[in-house]
């Protein structure tokens, strides 16, 4: 039962980590180049998700401290979420799409080489070079 | 006066090369070729710059933060630039070197605007995170060494170096991201993100907090793929072996190494020498992650044929020391890990050089080729010579003052297995080098008993223009003074550094008196 109430309270720490589990398993699993960068993605929403979650935890029984407006100026009035963290996730969505153009970038160059997007057929590919 | 110049160094530091990275592109619109100017400069430039930070902070005995605040937001709510002793020596390796394979790109790397502008947002990269105060800032900085760093090794001709730069990059985000992760459960157990302020509030919240250890978790897995530890490491030889020659040096000295610095930080400025003795198991894991990476790359590096995977892989191995020596935790093996990272940086970035001189003027690529070399080309051999006996470690070197002390290190916290494995390490390394060695020393160009001789004459030349590794457009170019005074220059400084251990202690002693007691 208590394992139930966990889950019931912290059901979003529980859905980060299965995303990440997916992404992770995409990118090692799917023998598709571009199938792998969106493993990646993934993996990365699954941390910004974490960290959004994290902006609404409370702090000493307190709801969420924040730098720009402190809890304690109308303590059980004003719910103030962190904003702290949403910045960061913004920060870190910038760098993400960055990463997904540059391995974009990457696999059309890969395509244009060797003619296929699938780790196996590259590697048999590669053998025969 | 000098105070208020001496704060704006770190921010100008990092912002330049950022900047400069744009110009490139913006006189590429009108002129062909002013991409090598315009880094050269700003390579210069920072340099300098670094120099006049190193007499600010060195100058005085005390410990001495050169504190920026961007946008003038106090601790702990802005992000902070700080130099001190041992970011400061960070940041002369890193200026240093970009500002010495410049003398290789010019005639022999890769050409064109776009390439030094990736080459300056890398070396900007590089520098903010030597210099970040910030934990979070601090993965925005990975993530843009990584960016330019999977742009230069896909920057070669061949399709190859593809391949080798997108698997890089797909593991290289897997490690930024368990970094940011554990970022985020420091965060939820401290609600900080400075790292003067982290180091109280995580002693505050407890060692044997769950939050903290499993940060420190994230954040150490995060850093051993950046790294490359054994077995975390498969990015890296691909990667070393098919960006172009030009390339090859800067990434293999300083990428992994600025990426020790930031573990070497986060690990002593951050969770503290405290954490790492009170939480059970850690300074065991770190140890044994080091330790295993030392002997796994070490051995995967005399079976190796081609000289820069066999390098690559020596690279494993001499990064696993340092995590070790940073697993160890006394002040000893800490000077030991900040030498070694120095002058595994300068080794590697003059023989990577060597190398690059090597296949651009003599056609050779894997150790059988090197046949002959000390006879053809007596000045590279001769460098790349006193470059490998310096990673070995035989005195008077630099590789072998940074060894010394992170033995001496194991030895007085009675870590038998660390001083084991340096010894194993050290007959292993001298395996792969011996090889090399008496490959250009004692072998023969052409076998005398061979008739066709002039068979052999074009076999290395056809091996370029083949171009099976294609990192240098397979073109034969032509050798400059500039290069081999590089290499030689490199060789020299490895040496003379090697007089300097008394010199490396003193000069981190105000920052080891900090962080050991």
């Amino acid at each position: 039962m208590i394992g139930l109430e966990i889950l019931a309270s912290h059901y979003a720490y529980a859905l980060m980590f299965v995303l990440l589990g997916v992404g992770l398993y995409m990118m090692i699993a799917n023998e598709n180049l571009v199938k792998k960068v969106i493993g990646v993605n993934l993996f990365q929403t699954a941390i910004f998700l974490f960290f959004v979650s994290v902006a609404y935890v409370e702090v000493d029984g307190e709801p969420g401290d924040s730098p720009v407006v402190p809890a304690e100026v109308a303590p059980g009035e004003l719910f103030v979420a962190s904003p702290l963290p949403h910045v960061i996730v913004l920060t870190a969505i910038v760098v993400g799409v960055a990463l997904t153009a540059v391995a974009l970038a990457l696999i059309v160059r890969i395509y244009s080489e060797y003619g296929t997007l699938r780790e196996d057929t590259l590697r048999e590919v590669r053998a025969d070079e | 006066m000098s105070e208020e110049i001496g704060s704006v160094l770190p921010i100008l530091l990092v912002a330049a090369p950022i900047l400069a990275a744009t110009l490139p592109l913006i006189f590429g619109l009108r002129l062909e070729r002013t991409g090598w100017s315009v880094a050269l400069v700003t390579c210069a430039g920072t340099f300098l710059a670094s120099l006049s930070l190193a007499t600010t902070v060195f100058g005085d005995a005390t410990h001495v933060l050169v504190i920026h605040e961007l946008g003038g937001f106090a601790r702990p709510v802005g992000i902070e630039l700080v130099a001190d002793e041992f970011s400061t020596l960070i940041v002369l390796l890193v200026t240093g070197v970009s500002l010495a394979v410049l003398a290789y790109t010019r005639v022999g790397g890769p050409r064109g605007n776009t390439f030094y502008s990736g080459y300056l947002l890398l070396v900007g990269g590089l520098l903010g995170l030597s210099l970040t105060g910030d934990v979070f800032n601090m993965f925005v900085f990975l993530e843009i060494v990584g960016l330019g760093t999977y742009a230069l090794v896909a920057s070669g001709d061949g399709p190859e170096s593809a391949v080798a730069a997108l698997k890089y990059l797909i593991v290289g985000t897997v490690g930024a991201s368990l970094y940011l992760l554990g970022v985020g459960f420091l965060f939820m157990a401290t609600g900080t993100l400075n790292m003067l302020d982290l180091q109280t509030q995580v002693e505050a919240a407890g060692y044997d907090n769950t939050l903290v250890v499993a940060g420190f978790a994230f954040i150490f897995v995060g850093f051993a793929i950046k790294v490359a530890q054994w077995p975390l490491h498969g990015w890296q030889p691909d990667a070393y072996q098919h960006a172009p020659d030009g390339v090859t040096p800067l990434v293999a000295a300083l990428v992994s190494t600025v990426s020790a610095y930031a573990l070497g930080r986060v690990l002593f400025t951050v969770f503290t020498v405290d954490f790492v003795t009170a939480t059970p198991y850690a300074s065991e894991i770190i140890v044994a992650v080091g330790a295993t990476s030392v002997v796994a790359g070490s051995v995967l590096a005399v079976i190796q044929y081609d000289v820069k995977r066999m390098l690559a892989y020596s690279s494993v191995s001499q990064f696993g020391l340092i995590v070790a020596a940073y697993g160890i935790a006394t002040e000893t093996a800490f000077v030991g890990a900040v030498i070694h990272l120095l002058g595994h940086g300068l080794l590697k970035a003059g023989l990577f050089l060597a190398v690059g001189v090597v296949a651009l003027g003599y056609g050779a690529r894997t150790v059988g080729e090197y046949a002959g070399l000390a006879h053809e080309r007596p000045y590279v051999a001769g460098g790349m010579a006193v470059l490998l006996i310096a990673l070995v470690g035989i005195p008077p070197s630099v590789g072998f003052i940074g060894k010394w002390y992170i033995a001496l290190g194991a030895v007085q916290a009675e870590a038998w297995v660390v001083s084991a494995v340096i010894f194993l390490s050290t007959m292993l390394t001298l395996a792969y080098v011996a090889r090399l060695l008496e490959r250009m020393y004692f072998t023969p160009a052409h076998p005398l008993s061979d008739p066709h001789d002039t068979a052999h004459d074009h076999a290395p030349a056809a091996a370029t223009d083949g171009g099976t590794d294609a990192a240098n457009g397979g073109t034969t170019g032509r050798v400059t003074v500039a290069m081999l005074a590089v290499v030689v220059c490199i060789a020299v400084l490895a040496v003379l550094l090697g007089f300097a251990g008394g010199l490396f202690f003193e000069l981190l002693e105000p920052f080891t008196a900090e962080v050991f007691n």
